[in-house]
C-alpha cells in the first residue's frame, strides 16, 4: 500500500516539526521581567514579575482579573464563557501569554535577557 | 433527466451540510479545548473529506464554506466569521492539494487538513490580537491537529468504502 506509506511519512514528518519547534521553543526560553497588558491590540500597561499585584482589566460586564504571585502571572477570574484565559494556568517565561479572545485581551510576559531587542521590534 | 439531477443535488448538499453542523455542535458539546485553547476533533471535516473523495472539490469547497456560514449565523458573531473561515479555506486548500498528488489516502488527506485547519485559526488570532506569541501554542497543535486528522481521515475512509456511489438515481 503506496498510500498508506505516504500518509506515514506525512505523520511523521508533522510530529517531527512539531518535536523540533517545540524543543526550540524550550530551549531558548528565559524567565520574562515584566508583564504587557493589552485590550485589543492595544497596550494597557506593564507591570514587573517580581512584584505581587491583582488588576482588573475590563469594565462591569467584560473583564479578566490578571494575578500577579511569586513571580508567576496568571487569569484567575474572567466573564467570558469560555475560560479559557483562566484554564491557561500560570506563565513566567518570556515570550509566553495568556489571551482571552471573547475580551479580546493579551497578557504577557516580556523582557529578561532580550529585552532591548523586543523594544527595537516593537 | 436534467430536473431530476438539479434535485438530487440539492437533496445531497442539503444531507451534507446539515449532516456537518450536527457533528460541528456535538464537537462544541465536547470541551476538549480547556487544557489547550484551539485543540478540537474537527469532526465536521469528515463530511469535507468524503465529499472531497466522493463528489468533487467544488461540492466539498461548497459544503464546507456554507456550514461556516450558517454555524456563524446561528451561534457565532463576525469575530468568530473570520477565525473559522480562515481555518476552513486554508485546511481545504491544503486537503485539495493532497488530494490531487493522488499520493494521500483519506487519512492523509485528513492530516494535511487538522494540521492546516489549527495553523489557519492560528494565524488569524495572531493578526486579530496583533501579537505573534501564539507561536508557542503551534507544536501542541501541530501534534493535536495531527491526531485529530487521522481519526477523522479513516472515519471519512471507512464511510466512503461503506456508501455506495450511487449515481444511479
Amino acid at each position: 500500500m503506496k498510500k498508506r506509506r505516504n500518509d506515514l511519512l506525512l505523520l511523521a514528518a508533522v510530529v517531527a516539526l512539531a518535536t523540533l519547534l517545540w524543543l526550540t521553543l524550550r530551549v531558548t526560553r528565559s524567565t520574562g521581567a515584566y508583564v504587557l497588558v493589552s485590550v485589543n491590540g492595544a497596550q494597557i500597561g506593564m507591570y514587573p514579575l517580581d512584584e505581587d499585584l491583582a488588576l482588573r482589566i475590563g469594565d462591569d460586564t467584560k473583564y479578566n482579573i490578571l494575578v500577579i504571585k511569586d513571580g508567576w502571572a496568571q487569569i484567575s477570574e474572567a466573564s467570558c464563557p469560555d475560560k479559557l484565559c483562566v484554564h491557561q494556568g500560570k506563565v513566567r517565561y518570556d515570550g509566553q501569554s495568556l489571551i482571552c479572545l471573547p475580551n479580546k485581551v493579551v497578557v504577557e510576559i516580556v523582557g529578561g535577557e532580550q529585552s532591548d531587542y523586543d523594544a527595537v521590534a516593537k | 433527466m436534467k430536473k431530476r439531477l438539479a434535485a438530487r443535488q440539492i437533496a445531497e448538499y442539503g444531507l451534507l451540510i446539515a449532516l456537518s453542523m450536527v457533528l460541528s455542535y456535538v464537537e462544541f458539546l465536547i470541551p476538549l479545548s480547556v487544557a489547550v485553547p484551539g485543540v478540537k476533533l474537527g469532526l465536521a471535516n469528515i463530511v469535507v473529506v468524503f465529499a472531497l473523495f466522493r463528489l468533487g472539490k467544488v461540492e466539498a469547497f461548497v459544503i464546507s464554506m456554507l456550514r461556516v456560514l450558517l454555524m456563524t449565523f446561528m451561534f457565532g458573531n463576525a469575530f468568530a466569521l473570520f477565525y473559522s473561515l480562515s481555518g476552513a479555506v486554508l485546511s481545504f486548500a491544503v486537503m485539495l492539494l493532497l488530494l490531487k498528488t493522488g499520493r494521500f489516502s483519506p487519512a492523509g488527506v485528513g492530516i494535511g487538513g487538522g494540521v492546516f485547519h489549527n495553523i489557519g485559526q492560528l494565524l488569524c488570532a495572531s493578526v486579530l490580537l496583533g501579537t505573534k506569541q501564539l507561536l508557542y501554542y503551534l507544536p501542541v497543535l501541530l501534534i493535536s491537529g495531527t491526531m485529530a486528522g487521522v481519526a477523522i481521515g479513516l472515519v471519512a475512509g471507512m464511510l466512503l468504502s461503506r456508501v455506495k456511489p450511487d449515481r444511479a438515481g
